[in-house]
């Protein structure tokens, strides 16, 4: 009993962390190391110098790619009959507390057939256009996902169909509410946050695309169609 | 056992003396209308969060807002009496409650239910608004996050009580709020930052003041 601490030290009790056995789950997952999904050795194969570095955490695999080749990445993930990567689960990104880490892109990808899982990840360093394609072509499930991604961090993904805030309102001025720069009340005064809430126009959110079942396209007037084609939104 | 004829004949043969006192009650004006209108409010419930749940669990048969006239819930604006406010209002549903507020045809009144619809409780970010009093008028604010039952009822019973006490003479309290067409605020912008204004809780307040 003399050699137990007077009182609880939580120093102490990390110190008998690290040498305690690494953590694993209880299916015995290592938190580091451990195999890795094939597909990653296998994108080394394919792509070379495009696929930065992979590292495998609780069981999950993930690779850093360049983010010049993130389009033609997850293609190929997509496409070929070795990967079958058929379902996209998100689109998000990441942006870290210290300021010179550079903001994360971040794909999670399942393959149904092989019952793998892969996390694609690229950085977008700051100080640079926030850029990088867009996977819609691929999964067109990226549609709302991109968007959320471009409104609360300001990412571009050069190739969306639509790209527009989805959370707040589109004429929202101030800023990527998500970004560490942002400070949580907004930047603007609360009555000048309401003034410009209160100036949107709540029916003007929709493009008159999407109040059209697509099938009727055909049956309704030409003006009609023709402000559809150019785009135009309704409640104007 | 056959059926028998209905004796009607005393129906038939109601007497109606206009010089009776019977059958006659006098009241004033304001009170019969008072009377109606409190207990038959309409609400119009605007459920945006779990302050709703607690709205609906209101009008279910535990607490049963029928015993106020109140079981007609008026998902049209056009027919409501009373806007609820259930609930955290986003920047982004600001001007869809205005809207509701301002196609509710007089009389109409507003209760702000729960902290959030009340103050934003801790919801003191850029995208939720700070009450919703800085966008309509609000007759009766009720505390809780969210209420129970028992709050939002006792809320009720106060706007009752408001009703019961307007004066049709006093035709100050049926004036539409016109918002400044430029700004499409109707309380002054330093106001607004003023009650927006975060002030800690019970022991420290760190309100200004003005």
């Amino acid at each position: 009993m003399t050699d137990q601490p007077e009182s609880f030290d939580i120093v102490s009790v990390g110190r008998a962390l690290v040498d305690a056995a690494p953590p694993v789950t209880p299916r015995n997952v290592l938190h580091r190391g451990g195999d890795a999904n094939p597909s990653a050795d296998a994108l080394k194969q394919q792509f070379g110098d495009a696929i930065i570095r992979s590292a495998v955490g609780w069981g999950e695999t993930t690779v850093f790619v360049a983010r010049a080749h993130v389009g033609e990445i997850i293609r190929w993930l997509h496409d070929d009959p070795a990967q079958q990567y058929d379902y996209l689960v998100d689109v998000t990104a990441v942006e870290y507390r210290e300021a010179e880490n550079p903001i994360e892109v971040v794909w999670h990808l399942r393959s149904l057939p092989y019952r793998r899982f892969l996390r694609i990840k690229t950085e977008l360093k700051k100080g640079s256009p926030l850029e990088v394609d867009s996977v819609w072509g691929v999964y067109h499930g990226a549609d709302w996902l991109e968007r959320e991604c471009y409104d609360m961090f300001g990412i571009t993904f050069t190739g969306h169909p639509d790209l527009r805030r989805i959370l707040m309102w589109e004429q929202y001025k101030e800023g990527y509410p998500l970004r560490k720069d942002f400070p949580l009340r907004g930047r603007f005064s609360r009555s000048e946050q309401l003034r410009q809430a209160l100036a949107a126009n709540p029916e003007s959110r929709y493009s008159m695309e999407e109040l059209t079942v697509a099938e009727a396209f055909t049956e309704i007037p030409d003006d009609m169609r023709r402000r559809l084609a150019s785009g135009e939104r309704t409640g104007e | 056992m056959g059926l028998t004829a209905r004796p009607d004949s005393a129906l038939s043969r109601v007497e109606y003396d206009p010089q009776s006192q019977d059958g006659w009650v006098t009241t004033r004006l304001d009170f019969l209308v008072n009377w109606g209108r409190a207990n038959s409010l309409w609400p119009m419930p605007f459920g945006t969060a779990c302050c709703a749940i607690e709205f609906m669990a209101t009008a279910a048969a535990d607490f049963d807002l029928a015993r106020f006239g109140m079981e007609r819930m008026s998902f049209s604006p056009r027919q409501a009496d009373v806007l609820i406010c259930a609930g955290r209002v986003p920047f982004k549903l600001a001007p869809i409650i205005r809207r509701i507020w301002q196609q509710m045809a007089q009389p109409k009144w507003s209760i702000a239910m729960g902290a959030c619809a009340s103050t934003g409780n801790m919801f003191d970010t850029y995208a939720v608004v700070q009450g919703i009093d800085t966008i309509i008028p609000v007759d009766v604010y009720v505390p809780g996050c969210p209420p129970r039952p028992e709050g939002l009822l006792y809320g009720i019973q106060m706007l009752q009580k408001k009703v019961m006490n307007e004066r049709m003479s006093d035709r100050t309290i049926r004036e539409e709020m016109e918002p400044d067409p430029t700004t499409q605020l109707y309380i002054p912008p330093p106001a607004i930052d003023e009650i927006s204004e975060p002030f800690g809780n019970s022991i420290n307040q760190t309100r200004s003041t003005p």
